[in-house]
């Protein structure tokens, strides 16, 4: 159970706040690479075929944004053509009333003073300049044709960032599939050693999540700096055309995000530090416990472990909510240095409007750009980081990439097209750690048709065996050989397929039955399949379930028991129809009848083969024509039966011990 | 969700002030473009610039209660978003603890590791967005729109317009995008099980050289993965740019509106640039507002399997009345005990009868799935029978506080399990107080001197997590001294000498003799060698003793266990 949950943890995927993310900005620590640099180089090699695209997708993510940073300007226009239309009308309405009341005045000889025609004058000329610009009224007209620029504009700005997403969309992904497949034929070249040494959860974890992480990036974030850079830049050159003395007020604000971020970023990391502590420590506590649940529960520590959660539990609240806090603050700062900008904006641009530098409209732009400067700079500084995880990930994933492989079949590797399954081992030295070796100068020489028992305590080190004869591990020196001819030399492919594997961790893939069976030989016909079921008395269970040969087994393969899965591997051992066997005679897990069943099928198998079995059972161990012991993962000893009985060595202790174990114990319990 | 936001109630005074506070940074962001409009209509009009200094230092102010408001919001809401967190984990966590094996059998414990973790911070990070978005939009959406209203009433049908085009556009995309999304998930779960087949299926899949057949069904789950991909997001990539098109032709509207208003007097040019301002305050709020439909229902879905926990019923309690006072000491007796598993309509067990007493050796043998272990999961009343009862030391197990009962027992189970500890501490799990010398003695008797001693730090040797650094046999044998250092009633091995080999096997057998001369012992074992001394031997086929007796006579009498015995010694050593 509890290795099952490890498992399960292992493939949800790394403890979080590995991948800083989209919610990473907020100050979390975030998983640096070794080599930013050329992982990042490395990177962008990936995305070298769609070099075309990737440009247009450029271009008008540029042209997108630049569209759309003409608008707040464009519009402060129509805002002062109203403004100054309203002005005008209200100042040409005060003109009138004055013309008139000086109209009357000169008319009036009494009073029509000097002073009052040139007022009369004066007006009337104010009146003339309002009539001339604007008639004293808003110029609908003139604002017509903004809006209908401001139109074209954001049109023309929406639809290249469509397309910009658009395009990218195939972009990613298709990158992403190259990528993942690069992985997996990565996979297929890696030497078993690399399997064996590496956790499952880790190899599948850089797949699935770092590629994963990789992908939304490119998806989103690429796009999302480009757009962020030309905005800030944009809005910069915008603000500057219109005053540049208030966009050195605003742009004056800059270095207050940057502090806060950082600051802020800088003070959280202890906290985030601790939380991630803590919550290891907890997620590690509540595993061991729940996995060790009948433990706890046999002696009595319900309140211990309960106590010890609730420490924890403790430690996590502490430092989580000060990790929440600081990084919730970032949010109202922002906000309140946007704010700021704001304020600077309104005041010092009013000022400025009541003087005459710059127009209302201006203001009003200068405003929009302000607001339009927050969000490109909180992304940014959000893309900094998931730029990092994302390196950090797609490092993680050339690491695999850059695994040594298995040593390429030499050019002129042969074929044995009907091997015979002479098998000879000739001064074989072999060790999986250079200062450990496990087997030193071993010879042995197994004829056709021979069976080979392998012996000794369990986790002996019987995939050693199936590890060298299949080539999955590289001896270290002397020579193993099939027919005569040295293993090197022959295609791998060529190699596996003289070998038939009945192992006790049989491997059964998520589909029907039949596709199971039809595994062991490429292009096997339906009745090639259940002929090979019969012969492994596999047929009449398959038989009796619901959907027969075309039941699916499901994703755990926990349909059908241990006895039937291992019944499914016989069979498709006979239909590969192999030279030489390696067999597990172990039956755990087994019933009593489907052990029957398996023994038979073993059996019938073995007839004619060279067989190497991991023996459990006496006769067959006896009627071996050698017994290899093995102890503690190298051979100890070997012959035959007889011979190694006489010997008094480990094997006859160990069979003594094993057949005879009930003498032993009285023995000594005297 | 909303359930468990019952568990809010101590926080029910930070709640409260969070609202009140957020209200208050809400008023006051939405009363700046009202300041703003007022230094335009009554500042820049007038040409008074002391007006637009005074303005301007009002602005301020109202930016700094804004901030000073929000500040404290956040701390109020990590302080209730986090312990909310805390709260949960302590309730769930106690829960479990207190659940039966029964319980776990139908919940899983992988789930049941994910609720208590993964589950919990997911209801954690959504409530800490609830509190600072979720109640900041819909604010920020009505204060907009009343501020709108004071700005120019008739202006507002604008936004009754765009309004309801913008949810109905969101709306469209999610419907159409969410099943995508879902697919997406799908997909990418069949590409991650085609990958983690090919991990565990490695020496298969060279041994029978179906390398580039593999290849291709992992291109194929990969290129339909990809494809998917690009559909879901050539989809979302209508979103923003639509969104932001919306929002700037809503600009333009009200430019135009808005100037057709001011000319005919109806309206003042600062109120028409702060109505601009309420506009996109408040079309923004409505886009945060979605982020409402994508994080609620993961939420909800961890919510529904933490309420599950919390609602499960634990099918063991401690009687109201326990049993303290025991006539006999180590004597374990079933009468006539049937037993089936929830949900299963065979019993496992069938008219179980038998007593075990102390001072003997009783083995139980038969074949997988015979009921072996679920038998002896009744004693320490791991589950509860269905009819009959199961007696220690003359009292019914159902009569006896689980504490008492099982402080009697030495449980060594079929899955071993040691946890992150030093060696000294697993085995002092077995007795609280154990001395040193009480668990040399005990590590002395499972045979695990040897190689403790072999290990770096002797008994202070510390084992990781998962026990990882000791090998299957090594702690099987710790897992024995635990239980031999209790010194219990009852010893209860359940299979628990099979990754020994057979020497240590006989060995601890040997040297545990002595030990247990005053207990009781139940054993259970795959071979015959270890149990073919026993006192007394239970055969069980199919849930049903079909033999009980010593070897001997078993041999003569029962089919069963000549049939065990057969498979696996052979004639001359029966003979």
């Amino acid at each position: 159970m509890s290795e099952e949950i490890k498992k399960e943890r292992a493939e949800i995927g790394p403890p979080m706040g590995r991948h800083g993310g989209p919610a990473g900005f907020a100050g979390r620590p975030v998983e640096k690479a070794k080599d930013f640099k050329g992982t990042f180089i490395r990177l962008v090699g990936y995305l070298k075929p769609q070099k075309f695209k990737l440009i247009v997708v450029f271009i008008f993510a540029i042209l997108g944004t630049v569209f759309n940073i003409f608008g707040p300007k464009t519009l402060g226009k129509a805002t002062t053509k109203i403004f100054e239309g309203i002005m005008s009308k209200k100042a040409l309405a005060d003109l009138l009333a004055a013309q008139d009341k000086l109209t009357k005045l000169a008319a009036d000889p009494a009073t029509a003073t000097p002073k009052v025609l040139d007022s009369l004058n004066q007006v009337k000329a104010g009146i003339a300049k309002i009539m001339s610009t604007n008639g004293g009224k808003i110029d609908f007209h003139y604002i017509q044709i903004i809006i209908l620029i401001l139109i074209t504009l954001y049109l023309l700005s929406a639809l290249f960032n469509y397309i910009q997403q658009y395009i990218m969309a195939g972009v990613a992904q298709k990158t992403v599939y190259k990528l993942r497949k690069d992985v997996d034929e990565k996979l297929s070249r890696l030497p078993l050693k690399f399997y064996d040494s590496r956790i499952h959860g880790d190899i599948l974890s850089r797949v699935t999540n770092d590629v994963d992480n990789i992908a939304n990036t490119l998806q989103q974030s690429i796009t999302q700096l480009i757009t962020s850079f030309v905005t800030i830049i944009g809005v910069i050159i915008m603000m500057l055309t219109i005053s540049p003395l208030l966009t050195l007020i605003v742009i004056l604000t800059l270095p207050l995000y940057i502090l806060v971020t950082t600051v802020i970023a800088r003070r959280s990391q202890k906290y985030f530090a601790h939380q991630q502590k803590s919550l290891g420590e907890l997620n590690g506590h509540v595993e061991e416990m729940y996995g060790g649940h009948k433990i706890v529960k046999s002696f009595g520590h319900e309140k211990e472990s309960i106590e010890t959660f609730n420490q924890i539990n403790k430690r996590l609240y502490a430092a989580g909510w000060k990790a929440q806090f600081i990084s919730g603050m970032i949010m109202p700062l922002m906000r309140f240095i946007s704010n700021l900008g704001y304020v600077i904006v309104s005041v010092a641009g009013g000022i400025f409007v009541t003087r005459g530098i710059i127009t209302i409209g201006n203001v009003q732009a200068f405003i929009q750009y302000t607001s339009q400067f927050t969000m490109p700079i909180i992304q940014t500084a959000n893309i900094a980081n998931i730029i990092q995880s994302t390196i950090a990930s797609a490092e993680r994933v050339f690491e695999l990439l850059d695994e040594e492989e298995e040593i390429p079949d030499s050019k002129n590797a042969m074929v044995l097209k009907y091997p015979e399954g002479e098998v000879k081992f000739e001064n074989v030295d072999f060790s999986y750690k250079a200062d450990e070796p496990l087997i030193r100068n071993m010879n042995i020489d197994v004829k056709k048709g021979h069976t080979i028992a392998i012996v000794g305590p369990t986790g002996a080190g019987k995939t050693t065996l199936v590890n060298l004869l299949m080539r999955f591990y590289e001896i270290n020196g002397g020579k193993i050989t099939i027919d005569g001819v040295d293993i090197r030399d022959i295609k791998r492919g060529n190699l596996r397929s003289i070998f038939g594997m009945v192992l006790q961790d049989t491997w059964l893939f998520n589909g029907t039955i039949m596709e199971n069976i039809a595994y062991g030989k490429e292009g096997a016909t339906e009745g090639e399949v259940i002929n090979a079921a019969k012969a492994a008395h596999a047929d009449h269970f398959i038989k009796t379930l619901p959907e027969g040969y075309n039941t699916v087994l499901n994703e755990e393969v926990t349909n059908i028991s241990q006895g039937q899965k291992q019944l499914l591997t016989i069979a498709r051992a006979f239909l590969a129809d192999p030279a030489i066997l390696i067999l597990d005679e172990a039956t755990s897990n087994v019933d009593t009848r489907t052990e029957v069943l398996i023994q038979k099928a073993m059996a019938t198998l073995m007839k004619g083969r060279t067989s190497f079995v991991i023996a459990h059972r006496l006769s067959t161990i006896r009627d071996a024509e050698l017994i290899l012991v093995m102890n503690q993962g190298s051979i100890i000893e070997m012959g035959n039966h007889k011979e190694l009985l006489a010997k008094k060595g480990f094997y006859a202790e160990l069979y003594n011990s094993q057949f005879l174990g009930a003498n032993l114990d009285e023995q000594q319990a005297v | 969700m909303l359930r468990l936001y019952r568990f809010l109630k101590p926080f029910t005074f930070f709640i409260i002030a969070i609202v009140t506070l957020l209200f208050i940074q809400v008023i006051a962001d939405l009363y700046l473009p009202t300041l703003m409009s007022n230094i335009v209509n009554n500042g820049i009009i007038n040409k008074d610039i002391n007006y637009i200094l005074r303005t301007g230092g009002i602005m301020l102010i109202t930016a700094a209660v804004g901030i000073t408001c929000a500040i404290i919001a956040a701390f109020f809401t990590s302080k209730t978003a986090v312990g909310l967190g805390k709260i949960l984990r302590e309730k769930i966590f106690t829960k479990v603890e207190g659940f039966s094996l029964s319980e776990f059998d139908k919940l899983g414990t992988a789930t049941l590791i994910t609720r208590t973790t993964n589950d919990v911070t997911q209801i954690q990070q959504v409530t800490v967005m609830i509190f600072s978005m979720m109640i900041t939009a819909p604010l920020t959406s009505i204060g907009g729109v009343i501020m709108a209203l004071r700005e120019n009433k008739s202006l507002t049908w604008v936004l009754a317009v765009v309004i309801p085009i913008l949810a109905a556009i969101i709306g469209t995309v999610l419907v159409k995008g969410i099943p995508l999304f879902r697919l997406m998930q799908i997909k990418l779960d069949k590409l991650n099980l085609v990958l983690r087949e090919n991990l565990t299926g490695i020496r298969v899949i060279r041994a029978f050289n179906r390398i580039d057949k593999e290849k291709a069904r992992f291109d194929y789950a990969n290129a339909d993965l990809m494809e998917n991909a690009i559909k879901v997001n050539k989809i979302m990539a209508i979103l923003m740019p639509l969104m932001m098109l919306i929002m700037n032709f809503t600009t333009i509207a009200i430019i135009w509106f808005g100037g057709i208003k001011i000319d005919q007097g109806n309206m003042q040019i600062g109120s028409l640039m702060a109505f601009i301002q309420y506009a996109m305050q408040i079309l923004f709020s409505l886009l945060m507002l979605t982020l409402l439909f994508i994080l609620v229902p993961r939420a909800q879905a961890s919510s529904v399997r933490i309420n599950e926990v919390l609602d499960t019923k634990p099918e063991i309690v401690d009687p109201q009345k326990p049993v303290n006072v025991f006539e006999k000491r180590g004597v374990v007796e079933f009468k006539d005990v049937t037993f089936s598993y929830k949900g299963s309509e065979q019993p496992v067990l069938c008219n179980i009868s038998f007593t075990a007493v102390p001072g003997e050796i009783t083995a139980i043998i038969g074949s997988t799935g015979s009921g072996k272990s679920t038998l002896v999961n009744l004693i320490p009343r791991f589950y509860d029978v269905d009819s009959g009862s199961v007696m220690i030391d003359g009292v019914d197990v159902r009569e006896i506080s689980q504490e008492v009962l099982r402080a009697k027992i030495g449980f060594v189970p079929q899955n071993i399990i040691i946890f992150s500890g030093t060696i000294a501490e697993n085995i002092r799990y077995g007795k609280k107080d154990a001395t040193m010398e009480e668990i040399r003695h005990a590590a002395d008797i499972a045979q695990a001197t040897d190689f403790i001693l072999k290990m770096e730090g002797g008994f202070d040797h510390y084992i990781s997590a998962g026990g990882t650094n000791v090998s299957g046999g090594q702690k099987q044998r710790l897992s024995i001294a635990r239980a031999l250092v209790r010194k219990p009633e009852i010893y209860i091995f359940d299979d628990s000498f099979s990754a020994l080999d057979f020497k240590t096997d006989a060995r601890l057998r040997a040297a545990l003799k002595p030990e247990i001369k005053s207990s009781t012992v139940i054993l259970i074992a795959q071979r015959v060698s270890t149990i073919m001394n026993a006192d007394k031997i239970i055969v069980l086929d199919d849930g049903k003793i079909v033999g009980i007796g010593a070897h001997r006579e078993l041999l003569k009498t029962c089919e069963v266990y000549r049939e065990i015995v057969y498979s696996q010694l052979s004639e001359e050593e029966l003979a």
